[in-house]
């Protein structure tokens, strides 16, 4: 259990520092949602169910659905060239 | 007895000057600052042109760094500092966190009567299998009640922030809403028909079972609001317009806390005053249990369910 713990740990620095690295906010953002539920199982393991349950549905849910709907207002979520070559 | 003063001799008094400012029928700038309509800038088109060329020339002295030694160096330099900024800021967090008590030890501070009472005593007070929510809805209600307006006023803070007012921005705005993305999404509607009414089953299932195992009116609520936003997402305002607006939100949150409140201060009255409650705790284990808890529960769970779906609606439409 203690490396799974470990390994958990390994995957909440990575996304930590995978979010201030991204240059697509919207990638940022997805990455944040995955470094909540890799915390909510990490709550889990300290054995608080409780909070793993809040996290996992404030901090994957619906903390996540208003940064990408402010992402949407400012028409921040745009297409990079790759993409559009691809579309035409 | 007054006396009559004329009407000339009158307006050069103190009194009369003191009223004119009060009520503000005098305008202090007439007579005194020669006002004069401001001239509209004539441009022609050599003017524009100069004007292009010389932001071209600042634009290339600015960020062209060929050229510019000062821009170089700036941003050679910005990018060293922001390292070590980064790493002697964790540097000092880890220091701080090195002090700390190892997690898990007998021996901490944290371990002294209090955990104790609340660890064994606390299925007989609070009547609650889970230790967490007896603590929360019932040792520390009062807390709990500060949270619930906490968020009540961050919702508040939303809607005076982005709200739209005027009403033809609301038309025009809820007209846009839906422009860049699929109108009636076959995939995301099937799911959500499938979805949504487990999401809201497990959500009131958190809310109910708050007081015998994991959950509790947060989350539980943040459950029901997500489930709700998904509904919203899938199938648009018209329908969720039904059963929910802004009155439905904001009869709800009143009637919410008013009755936490209420609730509260019926069991801190007793509390203070030793006298016994007629809420009986019930047998632990039963739904309807351990007084108090169930209600407050409730209460937390509806306020917090209405207020994930507010701030969702206002980030994205501005209104109800």
């Amino acid at each position: 259990m203690q490396l799974f713990m470990n390994i958990m740990l390994g995957f909440l620095l990575v996304c930590a520092i995978a979010v201030s690295l991204s240059k697509n906010l919207l990638n940022s953002i997805l990455i944040y949602m995955s470094f909540s539920l890799v915390m909510s199982i990490i709550w889990i393991l300290l054995e608080s169910p409780d909070l793993a349950i809040t996290e996992a549905a404030v901090g994957a849910g619906v903390t996540s659905v208003l940064f990408i709907i402010t992402l949407k207002k400012i028409h921040a979520i745009i297409k990079t060239d790759k993409e559009e070559e691809d579309d035409e | 007895m007054s006396k009559r003063v004329p009407e000339e001799q009158y307006k050069k008094t103190f009194s009369f000057r003191f009223h004119q400012w009060l009520n503000g029928t005098k305008d202090p700038y007439l007579d005194t600052v020669e006002l004069r309509p401001q001239e509209e800038p004539k441009q022609t088109d050599e003017d524009l042109e100069q004007e292009a060329k010389q932001r071209i020339i600042r634009e290339e002295r600015a960020y062209n760094l060929e050229h510019n030694a000062q821009a170089r160096l700036f941003s050679k330099l910005y990018r060293y500092f922001a390292v070590i900024m980064c790493i002697s800021l964790a540097l000092v967090l880890l220091t701080g966190v090195s002090y700390l008590p190892k997690f898990g030890l007998m021996e901490h501070p944290t371990n002294n009567e209090v955990p104790a009472r609340y660890i064994e005593q606390g299925l007989q007070e609070t009547g609650a299998i889970n230790i967490v929510t007896g603590m929360i809805l019932d040792y520390r209600a009062f807390d709990t009640l500060g949270e619930s307006h906490v968020l009540f006023i961050a919702t508040c803070t939303v809607l005076i922030l982005l709200r739209v007012d005027k009403k033809k921005e609301r038309e025009s705005e809820s007209n846009n809403d839906r422009v860049y993305e699929p109108k009636n999404d076959v995939i995301l509607q099937t799911v959500a028909k499938y979805l949504v009414p487990f999401i809201e089953i497990f959500g009131i299932y958190v809310i109910l079972g708050g007081h015998l195992g994991p959950g509790g009116g947060f989350s539980g609520g943040a459950i029901c609001g997500a489930g709700l936003i998904l509904y919203l997402n899938a199938f648009g305002f018209a329908k969720t317009e039904k059963f929910f607006t802004g009155k439905t939100y904001k009869a709800m949150c009143f009637g919410a806390l008013a009755c936490y409140s209420l609730a509260k201060t019926y069991s801190f009255f007793t509390g203070a005053n030793h006298l016994h409650s007629v809420i009986p705790l019930g047998t632990p284990g039963a739904i309807l249990s351990s007084g108090l808890i169930l209600i407050l529960d409730i209460c937390v769970g509806l306020v917090v369910a209405g207020t994930m779906y507010t701030f969702y609606v206002m980030f994205r439409k501005g209104d109800y």
